[in-house]
């Protein structure tokens, strides 16, 4: 009935007719998507394409460049801070990342216990992912104070170190500082999203799994952890991704110093282009980033087709 | 599903039977099996630990916010202080254009969230049930957009702002937080509109509907949990933002509070640390508030970002 009605519809009016125009869904579909487009292609797409092509020319700030092909990149290559700038960012996203998955992990196993205050204890746990990077940056910046130091301080008192640790004077001391800094922020992302989908585990598996006789680890390696890894392929993506492209931190505690040290790619291309002056040189390390963000990508593309086959098909 | 459990396997038989049954915490799943000195190593230890070591730095912007100057430089116990002070707090309010900060952060925050709900709202539906054709494709792209980071847009941002003549307006930043946030939104809430039955809007379009009323008066009232997750998540990264604000804008009263905090009120290597520690330390308490009110729909936004 419905579909004779349709279709003797369809007959009766032009396609260019006012009621079919208002029942086209792809009509409708253009109508709904234009604001949200219009944001992605004019300050998302456009500025990406255009910071490409800025990496090919000479662009300063208050001077519109020329195409100069390949030149930035050549003359970053030979450059022994960018290379330092990889380096670092590197070490960093690496060392942070897998610290901030193993205690995370830990943290969110912890805390899918039953304890008193639960709900309370993971909002407060969440406090340090909430409040602004920058704001608890400065809050390390003091933390870490060549003189007046609280961790040199207490050291010191306890008989531990002699001298006050300089913590962001030294290179190796400083990597080390910031990274923690990091990791300390990046902890409760990753519990709280991980406790999540512990959560999603059916309690029938540990059930079964204590019946047949197996101890903690044993549930752990092979329930817990199997029946996670989709959700781990996914945050610990996201927390690559977003350690990666770290600015905030550096910029705030180091700004790149001591001597570089803790310059990653993302400050670096700050202090060419906006500090330095030279857009085209940022814009090409700001490129230089893309690869890497793809390989990331891409994990979790993966990672998402896991977790369909894992479901047993369908999860659109 | 606990209660059964325990009571089957411990009786309350006299006084021995309801003593043991007291030591067992009362808890889900299988935890009645753990005794209670392991569950203090086990649990409560490393809980308690992560807890401390989460907070310290909180405890330390508080404490140096409120320690005169004096004692901020001698070498006396810096775990507590003797003589607090409100000087830092008065300092930052009337002495500084700290208020003005707050509020363009409020202003450009609040502006920035709701043009990324409303865009969201109609782009998410799009997807999700108007089903034009190349749906899948554009809600693929929208989450790809989600992982393309600030900080390789700045500068292309930077040339745009200034030939479009935003360049240190509040105006550049909420036109540009949105594409930060539409991804995020959006993805959200192609995950809550997904949940509610297609049923509902049949009857709807049945009873001669369009699709706009549909959206605005069957879809949005029940969706409206997935839209404050979304409005605070939006918010709070918004509040967060950094490097957006640090490049587009240049006078000190035009600035947001994480870059003035940062930029102003450090003079040459002259460094306020009580003020700065003060200034921190307000600037959070706006988000960390409204987390507060919303713990719920934040966790299960940050969550379910991940999940969908």
């Amino acid at each position: 009935m419905a579909t004779l009605a349709k279709q003797s519809a369809r007959f009766e009016l032009p396609w260019w007719s006012w009621t079919r125009l208002k029942n086209n869904r792809n009509l409708i579909g253009l109508w709904f998507m234009i604001p949200a487009a219009v944001f992605l292609i004019f300050f998302l797409t456009y500025p990406l394409g255009l910071g490409i092509w800025l990496s090919f020319t000479d662009t300063k700030i208050g001077r519109s460049g020329v195409f100069i092909g390949l030149e930035n990149f050549i003359w970053l290559w030979d450059d022994p801070i960018f290379w330092l700038s990889v380096f670092n960012t590197f070490l960093y996203t690496i060392v942070a990342s897998i610290v901030k998955f193993g205690l995370g992990l830990y943290l969110a196993i912890v805390l899918n216990n039953s304890m008193p205050f639960k709900a309370i204890i993971r909002a407060i746990i969440l406090l340090p992912f909430i409040v602004p990077t920058v704001l608890s940056a400065i809050a390390f910046w003091w933390i870490y104070d060549s003189q007046f130091s609280i961790i040199s301080w207490s050291l010191t008192r306890l008989g531990l170190i002699d001298g006050y640790i300089n913590f962001l004077g030294d290179p190796e001391n400083a990597r080390a500082s910031v990274i923690i800094a990091n990791i300390w922020r990046g902890i409760p992302f990753v519990a709280i999203t991980l406790l999540a989908g512990l959560q999603t585990i059916p309690p029938s598996l540990y059930e079964a799994a204590t019946i047949d006789g197996a101890n903690r680890w044993q549930m752990f390696r092979s329930v817990t952890f199997p029946m996670l890894t989709p959700i781990i392929a996914v945050v610990m993506t996201f927390s690559v991704l977003f350690t990666f492209t770290d600015f905030q931190l550096i910029y705030a505690v180091t700004r790149g110093g001591p001597l570089n040290a803790t310059h990653l790619m993302a400050t670096l291309s700050f202090q060419r282009a906006i500090v330095g002056g030279s857009l085209g040189e940022g814009a090409a390390i700001a490129t230089a980033m893309i690869p890497f963000l793809l390989a990331a990508i891409l994990f979790s593309w993966f990672g998402l087709q896991r977790r369909k086959w894992q479901q047993g098909g369908s999860d659109d | 599903m606990a209660e059964p459990i325990s009571q089957s396997v411990a009786p309350a038989e006299g006084l021995v039977g309801r003593w043991r049954q007291r030591k067992r915490p009362q808890g889900e799943g299988m935890d009645y099996l753990i005794s209670t000195e392991k569950r203090f190593v086990m649990v409560y230890l490393p809980v308690a630990l992560f807890l401390i070591v989460l907070l310290f730095p909180f405890y330390w912007m508080g404490l140096t916010s409120i320690k005169p100057n004096v004692e901020l430089i001698d070498q006396s116990n810096p775990w507590w202080v003797r003589n607090p002070t409100l000087a830092h707090y008065y300092k930052l309010i009337f002495e500084t254009d700290y208020p003005w900060w707050m509020l363009n952060t409020m202003i450009v925050s609040v502006a920035a969230t709701l043009l990324s709900v409303a865009a969201s709202v109609m782009a998410a539906y799009a997807v999700v049930r108007v089903r034009f054709k190349g749906s899948d494709t554009v809600g693929g792209l929208i989450f790809l957009a989600y992982l393309v980071p600030p900080s390789i847009l700045f500068i292309p941002l930077a040339l745009i702002v200034f030939q479009y003549g935003l360049f240190d307006s509040p105006l550049a930043l909420i036109l540009t937080y949105p594409t930060i946030l539409i991804p995020f939104c959006t993805w959200l809430l192609m995950g809550y509109f997904k949940s509610i039955p297609y049923e509902l809007e049949e009857c709807a379009l049945i009873d001669g509907a369009g699709r706009w009323q549909i959206l605005t008066k069957i879809i949005l009232p029940l969706a409206i949990p997935g839209l404050l997750s979304a409005g605070i998540f939006a918010f709070t990264l918004c509040w967060n933002e950094f490097i957006y604000a640090l490049t587009f804008i240049s006078s000190s009263e035009n600035k947001t509070v994480p870059v003035a905090v940062l930029s102003e009120l450090v003079e040459g290597d002259v460094y306020h640390w009580g003020a700065l520690m003060a200034g921190a330390l307000l600037g959070s308490l706006p988000v960390a508030l409204v987390y507060s009110f919303f713990v719920d729909h934040y966790v299960s936004s940050m969550t379910g970002a991940v999940k969908e």
